[in-house]
């Protein structure tokens, strides 16, 4: 049966987790220079288009279909649900929650479609995150064939394994939002990307401040809010374990941004935007495979670690000399790890009695061990098949813009656009000189 | 005549445009310029990134003066726009061929 109030609550989530997307353009504009802000707004944009299209084909299908044969359905789903088919008219059935134990009161709660879209918008974020990696650079095509075939490649069946009832989901790999498929499988595939496309012109010469702090502030606070959705909707249900993911997505984040700022004032003697900012995304990431999964006092550590731990690991860069523009590894991969990876420490599972515990709740170094070899896995797969997809699209299409279009600026050289319009005379002066700052259809029109 | 342009810190720049006016000073441009001098740049740490910031914010002011008042009106800005500090700027003259008031046609003194 659907229940009306479960089917608000997820129909709500997925608007928030899409809304995550945006916020992240922002999040990442902002972090550029001014001459390729919407180029890089751009290639999350982009993403919500092709990803979605590839779902709705096959990719819903392909990450939680199910494949006949089993040996197949460990690796990747079955074709059953090409075009959604199969999902009108059924309702989730608690593919997830299911293991966790008592299926039936959680079973058959909300349309299916509704949990399709839900885990869509888990696939489109995931794959604008890599686009932090190249900023400034990309050829704008060779991203959107990228993104269209890393997702078919990468992230369906990733999400198969570790959600959809593949191998890393039937050894008993725990994630409760995404640490793993989302985070660090997008951090990998940055890493790989970053190395293929080389480093930006003039790295570590020219400054490459970020150009707009505000806007980074702004895409931090959305994506902050529509967290909440990717967490507390991870549940797939309304119970006590939503309202716990729902908390611990709060107290992570403020710890981990806490933290971060800290680590910058004892450090830098400065604690700045740009930090706080960085440090709630880098406790979200953190609280993500967690959050349905510890208590809120352990949440507070827990963020707090990852703030402190990813405001040093965004150096790692400059020391290991590849250009993650805006810090997918340092944030995403980083964080993903520390939350995924903690979890076979301090998972304490309060309202699924039957889990193993963590180490500190007197569990044993099994799960741990699972909580080890799901990173190494995902993370190790995403960056070779990413630096593959990646190695392919430069031989054939190109994948890097010309130095000359780079430096020029992405926005005008390749969107024929430009973010801002500040100064009046380079604005209204260009304009008078080759007449009235009419559009040509409007002045066809008049002829 | 004489054009003296002054680059100050932003912040001296309303007190230097009172004491011009008090001084008697009719007009004046003002712009916005970066640079440094012996002060340098300053510091900007990004995601614990430091980056070299080699131009300062300045204000660039432009007054028109007759030959006898300029060493005044210098003294004038100078004394405003001083903070005894590393930064306070610059300001020098240099003479001036030709002014003309657009409006009126008016040439010379007469367009101050």
């Amino acid at each position: 049966m659907i229940d009306t109030g479960t089917t608000a609550w997820m129909i709500t989530a997925t608007a928030l987790v899409l809304l995550m997307t945006p916020g992240l353009a922002f999040f990442y504009g902002g972090m550029t220079r001014a001459k390729s802000v919407l180029n890089m707004m751009m290639m999350s944009f982009v993403s919500i288009i092709t990803v979605t299209i590839a779902w709705v084909l096959y990719g819903h299908s392909l990450a939680f279909g199910v494949a006949g044969n089993e040996t197949v359905n460990k690796f990747v789903g079955g074709l059953d649900n090409i075009g959604l088919k199969g999902l009108f008219n059924t309702a989730y059935t608690g593919l997830i929650v299911d293991k966790a134990g008592d299926a039936s009161t959680i079973a058959d709660n909300f349309p299916n479609l509704v949990f399709s879209a839900f885990e869509l918008t888990f696939a489109i974020i995931t794959v604008a995150l890599i686009s932090g990696a190249i900023a400034d650079r990309a050829k704008f095509g060779a991203w959107v064939v990228f993104s269209i075939v890393w997702a078919t490649v990468v992230y369906f069946p990733v999400a198969h394994w570790v959600w959809g009832g593949g191998w890393l989901f039937s050894l008993g790999i725990e994630d409760f939002a995404g640490g793993t498929v989302v985070h660090i499988n997008a951090g990998a595939a940055g890493l790989a990307l970053a190395l293929v496309l080389g480093k930006r012109t003039g790295w570590r010469k020219d400054p490459m401040r970020p150009h707009n702090l505000t806007l980074v502030l702004l895409g931090a606070g959305l994506l902050w809010f529509g967290w909440f959705g990717f967490n507390a909707g991870s549940e797939l249900a309304v119970d006590q374990t939503t309202g716990l993911a729902f908390m611990n997505t709060q107290v992570a984040t403020a710890a981990a941004a806490g933290a971060w700022i800290l680590v910058e004032k004892l450090r830098d003697s400065h604690s700045t935007t740009l930090g706080v900012a960085s440090g709630a995304v880098a406790g979200l990431v953190a609280i993500t495979p967690a959050a349905g999964f510890v208590d809120p006092w352990v949440a507070v550590l827990l963020g707090a670690v990852a703030g402190a731990i990813c405001a040093y690991a965004v150096g790692l860069k400059y020391k290991l000399g590849y250009d993650d523009s805006l810090d997918v590894v340092g944030v995403h991969l980083v964080g993903g790890v520390i939350g995924a990876v903690s979890l076979g420490f301090i998972a304490a599972y309060p309202f699924l009695p039957q889990q193993s515990k963590g180490l500190f709740y007197g569990g044993d170094l099994k799960q741990l061990g699972l909580q080890l070899l799901g990173p190494a896995v995902v993370g190790g797969y995403s960056f070779i098949a990413s630096w593959i997809i990646g190695k392919i699209i430069d031989k054939t299409m190109g994948f890097r813009l010309t130095q000359e279009d780079e430096v020029t600026g992405i926005d005008i050289t390749t969107h024929a656009e430009t973010g801002y319009d500040l100064g009046t005379i380079h604005s209204s002066g260009v304009a008078s000189l080759n007449g009235p700052a009419v559009p040509a259809e409007a002045k066809k029109v008049d002829a | 005549m004489k054009l003296i342009t002054a680059v100050i810190k932003p912040f001296k720049l309303d007190d230097v445009k009172a004491a011009l006016e008090q001084f008697g000073i009719k007009g004046m441009t003002v712009s916005e310029a970066s640079g440094y001098g012996r002060q340098r740049g300053h510091t900007e740490v990004y995601r614990g990134a430091e980056y070299q910031v080699d131009l300062v914010p300045k204000v660039r002011v432009e007054v028109l003066a007759e030959e006898d008042d300029a060493e005044d009106v210098i003294d004038v800005i100078v004394k405003a726009a001083q903070t005894g500090k590393i930064g306070d700027g610059k300001v020098w003259s240099v003479p001036v061929d030709t002014v003309v008031r657009v409006r009126t046609g008016e040439r010379g003194p007469e367009a101050l």
